[in-house]
């Protein structure tokens, strides 16, 4: 058959779809296992990072993650209007972030200033332990900052309000302006600051210029120079996830719970 | 090694740039040149991609249809680019973090579709395949030096380590944003051809 003739080309097309899809499809499935575990490894690697449990830059095999991770965290689902434990769900494997994406187990968020489109129904938190007993509340937050989501974590200590650390661990903005979220000397301005003000309102942001010590000025942090809608959008997701659409339902009960509130 | 594939490996380096004579793959260098170990993997990364697909067109040239040959080209290199984002997000997970989107954007780099066409089309396998790593080296040489200036200057640093202490980690050198800012690539671009084309004469175009 002549080369360029109809039913060479269409022949030689459709081979040429099969044997590139076999190679995609394989090395889909071949890797995907791998690829799982990366991922969840990397999750447990952002909680104990922001846990204090590890040091940025420290040397650890995923076996010693893992171990830290089951021996100190114990992570929980919970229903996220409510604030109560969500029945029924696995903490192991559950995907917030592929829960927030789907129609079926999420809902359209209230316009907010932090840009989140939807919200999961049920969501996770972590409580690292203590002597049996929660020490630090890590909570998942996500929000807009000039090009990209900022995807992170806070760790509250046991009063729900005194900040112990902060991280981001996924977002595209600016390096050296924006990508400074992710500067450690910027991060070890967050603790000791106050989440909630004397109202029970989350009233932390980030300010333009420089904030005062944590014990006199516990509501600002410094803003980082020259990116100020990244830091505007920190503020936002602070607000946001720790208000009454987001985290607050949950942390009010835990005040409760803990006799504190 | 023989002249011919000494030139065909090295031709690309200075006398036949990719970036800076043929003028592709622009858009990527701009985007991954903020720090210099992001560009250092699309560089390998794109390295790989063009000498597997200038091999794999090569093999099939001969049989490929003359209608649907870009098409064709494409499609082997998507696959490639695939491969490659799956096993960087198997094996090397931080980086490929990094990388995000970048590493899906190679299939629309100019430079591996240009080198498909105009080289593999026409050459033996083995050639093609020398062909696609020094397009590739040409492509990582620029890449390589534009990151150098732009993550030294813009945030004082080389390869993530610290090289002039910045002013927000309370040192002395104060960043030049604009470098890590998409233009200054393109500025650096420019005085890169500027350069190569005043101390190589041929490579300047006729009025």
């Amino acid at each position: 058959m002549a080369r360029d003739s109809t039913g060479y080309t269409v022949g030689f097309a459709v081979a040429v779809c099969v044997i590139c899809g076999i190679g995609v499809a394989g090395a889909a499935v071949a890797l995907g296992p791998r690829q799982a575990e990366n991922k969840v490894l990397d999750q447990q690697k952002q909680v104990l990072y922001v846990a204090g449990l590890l040091k940025p830059g420290q040397e650890v095999t995923a076996d010693e993650v893992t171990a830290l991770f089951e021996k100190n965290i114990r992570p929980e689902v919970i229903d996220l209007k409510t604030g109560n434990p969500a029945k029924g769900v696995e903490a192991k494997g559950f995907d917030q972030r592929r829960a927030q994406k789907d129609p079926a187990t999420s809902t359209a968020a209230p316009d907010n200033a932090a840009k989140v489109f939807r919200l999961p129904n049920n969501a996770l938190v972590y409580h690292v332990l203590k002597d049996g007993k929660t020490d630090t509340l890590i909570i998942p937050i996500e929000g807009y900052g000039l090009w990209s989501v900022l995807y992170g974590y806070m760790a509250l200590d046991d009063d729900t309000t005194t900040v112990k650390g902060i991280t981001f661990y996924a977002h595209a903005e600016t390096p050296g302006l924006g990508g400074e979220v992710d500067n450690p000397k910027w991060k070890a301005l967050w603790p000791g600051r106050k989440v909630y003000d004397d109202k029970g309102q989350p009233a932390l942001s980030v300010i333009k210029g420089r904030a005062g010590d944590p014990k006199t000025d516990p509501y600002h942090v410094d803003g980082l120079s020259g990116a100020t809608i990244t830091s505007n959008g920190v503020t936002n997701l602070v607000k946001f996830w720790f208000g009454k659409d987001g985290y607050g339902p949950f942390l009010s009960n835990f005040r409760k719970s803990a006799g504190k509130g | 090694m023989d002249k011919q594939t000494k030139g065909v490996l090295f031709d690309p380096l200075f006398n036949n740039n990719p970036i800076a004579l043929q003028v592709l793959g622009i858009c990527s260098a701009l985007a991954v040149t903020t720090k210099m170990e992001t560009a250092l993997v699309m560089s390998i990364g794109l390295t790989v991609v063009t000498a597997f697909s200038n091999l794999a067109i090569s093999l099939i040239r001969n049989y490929i249809p003359n209608s649907i040959r870009i098409i064709v080209q494409l499609t082997v290199i998507a696959s490639l680019v695939i491969v490659t984002d799956q096993i960087l997000k198997a094996f090397v997970y931080e980086v490929s973090k990094q990388l995000s989107v970048f590493v899906g954007l190679i299939i629309t780099n100019c430079i591996v579709m240009g080198r498909a066409e105009a080289y593999a089309m026409a050459n033996k396998p083995g050639m093609s395949f020398l062909d696609g790593i020094g397009n590739g080296l040409g492509y990582s040489m620029v890449l390589m030096g534009i990151g150098f200036i732009r993550e030294l200057f813009g945030s004082g640093k080389l390869f993530g380590v610290e090289i002039m202490t910045t002013t927000n980690d309370g040192g002395w050198y104060y960043t030049n944003g604009l470098m890590l800012m998409p233009p200054s690539a393109f500025f650096l671009i420019g005085i890169m051809i500027w350069v190569l084309r005043t101390a190589k004469p041929a490579q300047q175009e006729k009025e």
